[in-house]
């Protein structure tokens, strides 16, 4: 059964339509990775689905529900300049937000939460970050904490913005065997990602998107020069024209 | 000095320390939501209410005027939302839109008022600079208690905000609403903006919400200190201004909390324990000196060798 499925989803940015007519499904335990120029609408298309950006019209059920119902077994984490980092907090308490919603709202972290939170971070090789400032992490540190945050969620299924976006190589090859990891773990994943050499190795599922949707499946069989030139055709045109 | 020990003047002192602490509170959230122009905004906007309210009554009414004052500062509040969602305006605009509109109205309203029969003893302009002295006991209780229930706000849901203010896209998957948090904030803001326009007036009030917040700033990299820190220094503010304003007759408290206030800001910016230019300026000497110590020994070594 798929864990996630999408309906003929629109969505538009004031007059321009970003997402059109998107439809596929997802399998639980797959790791999706969002591929498209510039401009496809990627970010859209996860906002979108979790209810951060409105919708003109189509479905979105994950586990067979409304996003509503079943928010908490949905694991976000946002690009990494969504957030303003100078403010005042460690890298811990970012982490323990990931825990909020266990906690429950208007009660107190409890010691438990904390060690939890710790483990998360160490898992990400930032234990001894723990209780630096946010302003002073380097951009890979950064998404380091921000991936951490969406560990300790436990969450079934994940959506993640650009997480390999600006970070170093040390940095890539702990965020993918975290992924990997999660994905063993029988939990689902889908990426937007930038760039196309990694693609193969990374991802065992790719959604080529341009306003809609190219082509979607297993890498092996998707990820075609055909394929990823439709995906990005209307770019390269423009550029040689240009 | 007579004059501070008098029961009246203690209860004023006792109402602008919550006042203060209550706006210092709220100020840090304003300033993480890169939103502390829209307290002055919204204090300027609350002016025409305090006026209407006034004229429907015929008399000075705190809890009436409170109201009138939160019904107008709330629709300043829905038509900079209203002209920044609806035109291509942008927020900044609105806001200075709604200020200068709303505080006009509020002017024109008052001439009106104060020219007509008994308008003239109302004390009415004491709500443009604040006067502290003229508040009464009940005045008192009213601004305790309502100061009292924005820093409850403050504190029981102060994990609340923080996940809010630090990254609402990610508080609403865990189901925290965006909505209902901006909600609260405006409420809230737009409590602490009634509950101070009689001892601060309308023109200071945003100083109060805003300079605490940022000088706390330069002493804490903890949000958990910076809203703690924010609430004594405009507490502190609060008192000091009004100690001082009580020293002669007449005088206008809000300015002198704006002084106090911006004293402690000073201070704050030179020494400040995280990021006062003092501080920075040491930590900055000191590298410099380990660096010229390294590169003796450095020469040293290699003399010796």
């Amino acid at each position: 059964m798929a864990i996630l499925r999408v309906d003929g989803l629109n969505a538009a940015y004031r007059k321009n339509r970003v997402l059109n007519d998107v439809t596929f499904s997802v399998e639980p335990g797959t790791l999706t990775g969002i591929v498209g120029p510039n401009g496809a609408g990627k970010s859209t298309l996860l906002k979108v689905m979790l209810d951060l950006h409105p919708k003109l019209s189509g479905d979105v059920s994950f586990f067979g529900s409304p996003h509503g119902k079943v928010k908490t077994r949905i694991g976000y984490v946002p690009q990494r300049g969504s957030v303003d980092w100078d403010f005042p907090t460690n890298a811990l308490d970012v982490v323990m937000m990931g825990l909020y919603g266990q906690i429950g709202w208007f009660k107190w972290p409890k010691r438990s939460d904390k060690e939890n939170a710790l483990a998360s971070l160490d898992q990400m090789g930032m234990a001894d970050y723990a209780d630096r400032q946010i302003s002073q992490l380097s951009g890979g540190q950064q998404q380091r904490v921000f991936l951490a945050r969406a560990l300790v969620q436990n969450a079934d299924l994940y959506f993640m913005d650009e997480p390999l976006a600006g970070v170093d190589a040390a940095t890539e090859k702990a965020i993918m065997m975290t992924l990997k990891q999660l994905k063993e773990m029988g939990k689902t994943v889908m990426v937007v990602h930038h760039d196309l050499q990694t693609v193969e190795d990374y991802f065992d599922h790719v959604l080529l998107l341009n306003r809609t949707v190219v082509a979607h499946g297993p890498t092996d069989n998707i990820f075609t020069k055909d394929n990823v030139y439709r995906a990005y055709g209307g770019a390269l045109r423009f550029m040689k024209e240009a | 000095m007579t004059l501070l020990l008098s029961p009246n003047t203690q209860w004023v002192l006792l109402s602008t320390l919550i006042l203060g602490m209550a706006a210092g509170m709220i100020g840090c959230l304003a300033y993480w939501k890169r939103q502390s122009l829209m307290s002055d905004a919204l204090s300027h906007a609350a002016l025409p209410g305090v006026v209407i309210a006034f004229a429907l009554y015929g008399s000075k009414n705190l809890p009436l005027m409170i109201l009138g004052a939160a019904i107008s500062a709330l629709a300043g509040a829905f038509f900079i939302g209203w002209i920044r969602s609806s035109s291509r305006i942008k927020e900044d605009t609105a806001m200075g839109m709604v200020l200068s509109v709303f505080f006009g109205l509020g002017i024109m309203l008052l001439t009106i008022v104060n020219r007509s029969a008994g308008g003239n003893q109302s004390g009415l302009d004491g709500f443009i600079f604040g006067q502290a002295a003229s508040m009464v006991r009940s005045d008192v209780y009213t601004m305790l208690a309502l100061g009292i229930i924005v820093m409850l706000v403050v504190f029981i849901a102060f994990k609340e905000w923080k996940l809010y203010l630090f990254d609402p896209d990610f508080a609403k998957g865990l189901g925290l609403s965006g909505r209902w948090m901006n909600a609260v904030y405006t409420f809230v803001l737009v409590l602490v903006i009634v509950i101070g326009i009689q001892a601060v007036g309308v023109i200071l009030m945003a100083a109060l919400l805003i300079i605490p917040s940022v000088s706390a700033r330069y002493w804490t990299n903890s949000f958990k200190w910076m809203i703690v820190l924010s609430a004594v220094l405009g507490g502190g503010a609060g008192v000091i201004g009004t100690m001082l304003s009580a020293a002669g007759k007449g005088w206008p408290t809000g300015p002198f909390i704006v002084a106090a206030s911006s004293a402690m800001f000073a201070v704050s910016l030179l020494f400040g324990a995280e990021k006062g230019l003092v501080v920075k300026a040491v930590q900055l000497r000191m590298q410099k000196k380990q660096l010229a110590e390294s590169w003796t020994q450095h020469a040293a070594i290699e003399e010796a060798q």
